[in-house]
């Protein structure tokens, strides 16, 4: 039994153990130095005040989306492809789509309360907020699918294909919703002139936040992915123990 | 069998079972009708808001409605294991999805033209720009069957089918909505030339996702 934990430890993780512990630890340190930098050293904006500072949130939490939806995308692909078929792509895809969604509600709440003070509304029928939201209801689906028992396999292959059916889908919504609101809408609150250039230490600021977001994405990711594969194992041990239970109450009732 | 000629085949056995059970008639339609009822109550029809807004409307109700002829479309496999029987015909997985997704279109064309004619009487619409209109509701319904048919065989093996394939199907039908919304609306406008760019959306959408099905339909089908 001792000998298979090693072997079992390296199958359940998705990166070395020290390489995971070393991103949990650039992690905390990025998100200490976000903290540092976006609330103390970072000077409140002209026009927007402090209100801004949400933005060193809000727009790393959007990439971090962006990142985890395409790599659900190409660990479906690599599923996919015989050659490359892996339960690993699976457990990746499922793990990566769920930080994903989760990174799209943060998007989402951040962008509201940051729209509160300086829009003056907590949503509005910007093209950029109504793909993001159509985009939480894709992965929304996909987890749902996601959720349903089935046989590992199965269940991979038409996690793959929705994971697919969405990608492709998610230009066209944007396309579309960008068409719509430029098309059908004069008078725009969202003018572009009135963005202030981000220069200095708020850009600096900025590019903190994507990192602390990326490697907070890593960890997340790293993380789940065991977690994934500790499920797997618990439902095979459940099972062989009620399998051992069932053989025992027979021959008990036997003799 | 040629291509058309094993979609045809299924078409005609999905359109032969509808003819004989009249489920489309006797339930979607009505259901149809009276969501199109219901939005006279939501919107006050004094104020004349239900002509302004009735090509969403319209479209909002004939998506519910799909999304009854969708599930139905895979519930006739379910019975009297209908699926294996399909399944062990020897048709290309592909023409079986086009037959199924064929079968589809012409149940919702029906159901468009039936509530669309009531839309028409009933909120007040003047009726102009019937190229665009046709054209639109032609795309859109294509692109409709070909999500809904690769979702239909997707859920159709799992107990939650009824209550996950709205979720699956409405977003990802998101810019279908939006297209044959703004279409309709520039075409009674009178403003046909803004509509077409609409159409040409709907066109790819549903040409894109007849490709995706065409491949992925084989795969799914084999686990429903």
């Amino acid at each position: 039994m001792n000998a298979t934990v090693a072997g079992a430890d390296a199958r359940t993780r998705l990166l070395p153990k020290g390489l995971g512990r070393a991103i949990d630890a650039l992690t905390l340190l990025a998100i200490g130095a976000l903290l540092v930098f976006g609330l103390v050293i970072a000077p409140p904006d002209r026009f927007q005040g402090d209100a801004q500072r949400i933005m060193y949130l809000h727009v790393p939490a959007a990439w971090a989306m962006y990142l985890a939806f395409f790599v659900t995308t190409l660990a479906s692909v690599l599923w996919l492809v015989p050659r490359t078929r892996s339960m690993v792509w699976d457990r990746v895809a499922g793990s990566s789509a769920e930080i994903g969604l989760i990174l799209t509600g943060l998007t989402l709440a951040l962008g509201s309360l940051w729209g509160r003070p300086v829009w003056g509304v907590w949503w509005a029928w910007d093209a950029r907020l109504v793909t993001t939201a159509v985009l939480f209801f894709l992965y929304l689906g996909l987890l749902a699918l996601r959720a349903i028992p089935a046989d590992p396999t199965v269940r991979a292959r038409r996690s793959a294909i929705t994971a697919l059916i969405v990608f492709i889908d998610v230009p066209i919504v944007h396309f579309s919703v960008n068409w719509w609101r430029t098309l059908h809408q004069e008078a725009t609150v969202f003018n572009p002139e009135l963005n202030p250039q981000i220069e200095g230490t708020m850009a600096l600021t900025l590019w903190i936040g994507v990192l602390a977001f990326t490697l907070l994405y890593l960890s997340l990711l790293d993380r789940r992915y065991r977690l994934a594969t500790l499920e797997e194992g618990l439902a095979e041990r459940e099972l062989d123990a009620a399998i051992e239970a069932r053989v025992a109450a027979a021959s008990g009732s036997a003799s | 069998m040629s291509l058309l000629a094993e979609v045809r085949l299924v078409a005609a056995k999905d359109l032969r079972i509808e003819v004989r059970s009249r489920v489309l008639l006797a339930q979607v339609l009505p259901f149809g009708a009276i969501v199109v009822l219901l939005f006279a109550f939501a919107l006050d029809p004094d104020r004349g808001i239900l002509a302004r807004v009735a090509p969403g409307l319209f479209w909002i109700a004939v998506l519910l409605a799909a999304l009854l002829a969708i599930g139905r479309a895979f519930a006739v496999e379910q019975a009297h294991g209908a699926r294996d029987g399909l399944r062990l015909a020897g048709l290309d997985p592909a023409s079986v999805f086009l037959g199924k997704a064929a079968a589809i279109v012409v149940q919702l064309l029906v159901l468009e033209v039936v509530l669309g004619l009531a839309v028409v009487a009933l909120y007040g619409v003047d009726l102009r720009g019937g190229a665009v209109l046709l054209a639109a509701a032609v795309a859109a319904t294509l692109g409709l069957a070909s999500t809904g048919t690769l979702y239909g065989v997707l859920a159709a093996g799992l107990r939650a089918r009824e209550t996950l394939l709205p979720l699956l199907l409405l977003p990802v039908l998101a810019p279908v909505m939006l297209g044959a919304t703004r279409a309709f609306e520039d075409a009674l406008d009178g403003a046909t030339a803004d509509a077409w760019p609409w159409v040409a959306l709907l066109v790819v959408f549903a040409l894109l996702y007849t490709g995706v099905g065409m491949l992925a339909f084989g795969p799914l089908w084999e686990d429903a």
